[in-house]
């Protein structure tokens, strides 16, 4: 229960917290301490050294993703101009072979602003809430939405740029999204209007892919250049509430990141390439309170510390199939 | 004043940067309230549409009704329609409803009841009224027919037409007229008694007519789209006080 709500806590912008003296497991003590001695120290060391020396690109997840990005995406595409009928709509809501969807974020902000709901609408986003809370809620993120993967390719430019020493980030608050999150919330239901729809880069690519460009395409291009120059994943990280809403959903999915105290080196690689770091705190060293821990709420399964790993300390679980899975 | 560690420094940089980062983001959403409270989009709504503010908050952005429209009549809008971004309109002159479906398609396809699910009958959707709003050009109030094209060779709009085929639309473009006298706005409505011709004296042998709306007239703007005087003769009155359910 405490990790449950610290990781709610956390999501919301808390900083994580060095678990206290009575926190850890006996197992997990056991292991720091063992860690901890010279000897062992010293072959981890190494090892690092040894897997710095002959690094190994791992993208098999990455690509897993986009090609899941692309088809969603293009579905909705192929659909629409080919009259296939078989998802109609764009990613706000849709018809997946008749059956309703509707995003959880946008029909949020059509009930507060309209203050009315209709029962096509409760299905989509009962639908929804479902499908995304089995693979991992934050998985939309990672696995769905096509602002996902251009702000990829944009911090892989920003990361490129920052090595040779032309731009720097500047991080925010992380709190700035949850205060972001109630904003939107009272405007849409004061004003009466969907009002975040208006800068969601997910419904205007998601339209604009599906019923061709507009001026609102600009929008996101200044998004994209903030993340560029100024920001490292400016709206992933800081202000995006259907990220949000996707992290309470999928606190409890059985689709998870397992980390493992035993396997890991604690280099920080997966730190370093991870959108939202505070949810593998645990792998700093000294860190874990227990020696399996599962990545939590704000997670967007997007398999890159998977990937980086290079001891798997850190892998794609699914709960409660007592690790068959 | 005490001196602040660089880490105090960075915290206050960090908290100013989030503050002004949000607040750049609630304004930017904010500047859609422009185009709507100054009414820069007049817009003609899908059939069943709501009121305009009522409509603008219950549209979920989706285009489904775009999808499922047999003549491509809906559009979305674009961001410099404020909040009225990715809402359904109809360009009436470029492609108007041709309200030839039995069950208005979009409305079915709506997944929020922004087109309203509250409709029994096609008959009771008032997307508008049409207006005569250039009467001195109008041919048929001149004694005038027409002979050819209604909108010209290129003209890409599509109509159902009743002598052609029911179910599928086809080109304006591919089906010429030849009317002594021009009454195309009264030939194309789909709405029984919704538009006649008037004679415009009592003298029989006077050739003049005068379309006249009447009040079952849904709006959907066919009689705009038909016109075949540049610029047209009739357009949509609408978001006026009164839209779905209510009598303009």
């Amino acid at each position: 229960m405490k990790r449950f709500l610290d990781s709610f806590r956390i999501m919301l912008g808390g900083e994580p917290r060095r678990p206290g003296k009575d926190d850890f497991t006996p197992e997990a003590r056991e292991l720091h301490a063992y860690k901890r001695r010279p000897e062992v120290a010293k072959k981890r060391i190494a090892m690092i050294r040894e897997e710095q020396e002959n690094p190994v690109l791992v993208i098999k997840w990455r690509v897993r993703r986009w090609i899941s990005i692309i088809i969603i995406n293009l579905l909705f595409v192929v659909s629409f101009w080919y009259d296939v009928q078989l998802i109609e709509g764009a990613l706000t809501a849709s018809r997946v072979v008749g059956f309703h969807m509707a995003d959880v974020n946008a029909a949020l902000q059509v009930v507060l602003a309209y203050k009315v709901l209709v029962l096509n609408l409760l299905i989509g986003i009962v639908t929804v809430t479902i499908m995304w809370w089995i693979v991992g809620g934050r998985s939309f993120c990672a696995w769905c939405c096509p602002y996902h993967l251009l702000a990829e390719f944009a911090e892989e430019l920003h990361l490129w740029l920052a090595k040779k020493g032309l731009v720097k980030d500047h991080p925010l608050h992380r709190g700035t999204r949850s205060v972001l999150y109630v904003i939107f919330v009272l405007l849409a239901l004061v004003t009466g209007y969907t009002v975040f729809e208006t800068i969601s880069p997910v419904g205007i690519l998601s339209r604009a892919l599906i019923y061709g460009a507009g001026v609102s395409l600009l929008w996101v291009a200044v998004l994209l250049l903030i993340e560029i120059f100024y920001t490292r994943r400016f709206w992933c990280r800081y202000i995006c509430p259907i990220g949000l809403t996707y992290g309470f959903v999928g606190k409890t999915s059985p689709v998870v990141v397992q980390y493992n105290l035993n396997h890991c080196l604690h280099e920080g690689k997966c730190i370093d390439v991870c959108l939202v770091p505070h949810v593998i705190d645990m792998t700093r060293k000294g860190r874990a309170d227990d020696v399996i821990i599962n990545v939590s709420a704000d997670c967007t399964r997007c398999g890159r510390c998977v990937e980086e790993c290079p001891t798997g300390a850190l892998t794609f679980k699914i709960r409660g199939t007592g690790g068959l899975l | 004043m005490k001196k602040l560690s660089k880490r105090q420094r960075d915290q206050r940089r960090t908290l100013l940067l989030s503050f002004l980062a949000g607040g750049a983001a609630v304004g930017a959403s904010l500047l859609g309230y422009v185009p709507v409270l100054r009414d820069f989009a007049h817009r003609l709504r899908p059939p069943g549409a709501l009121k305009e503010k009522l409509f603008l908050s219950s549209c979920i952005k989706c285009g489904q009704c775009v999808q499922v429209c047999p003549v491509e009549a809906i559009v979305l809008a674009d961001m410099s329609d404020g909040f009225g971004m990715g809402v359904p309109y109809i360009d009436a002159r470029k492609q108007a409803c041709d309200f030839a479906c039995d069950t208005p398609q979009c409305i079915l396809a709506c997944p929020t009841g922004a087109l309203s699910h509250d409709i029994n009958k096609k008959e009771e959707v008032r997307m508008g009224v049409a207006r005569l709003v250039r009467p001195d050009a109008c041919l048929a109030r001149q004694g005038k027919g027409f002979k050819g094209l209604a909108r010209g060779a290129d003209f890409p709009g599509l109509h159902r037409y009743m002598d052609v085929d029911r179910w599928s639309p086809i080109k304006i473009a591919d089906y010429p007229y030849d009317l002594e006298s021009c009454d195309l706005c009264v030939r194309e409505c789909p709405i029984k008694d919704a538009i006649s011709m008037q004679p415009m004296s009592d003298d029989p042998d006077d050739k003049r007519r005068t379309p006249v709306v009447h009040d079952p007239c849904v709006g959907c703007g066919m009689c705009e789209m038909i016109c075949p005087v540049e610029p047209t003769c009739i357009t949509m009155e609408h978001n006026e006080p009164g839209m779905q359910g209510e009598r303009i």
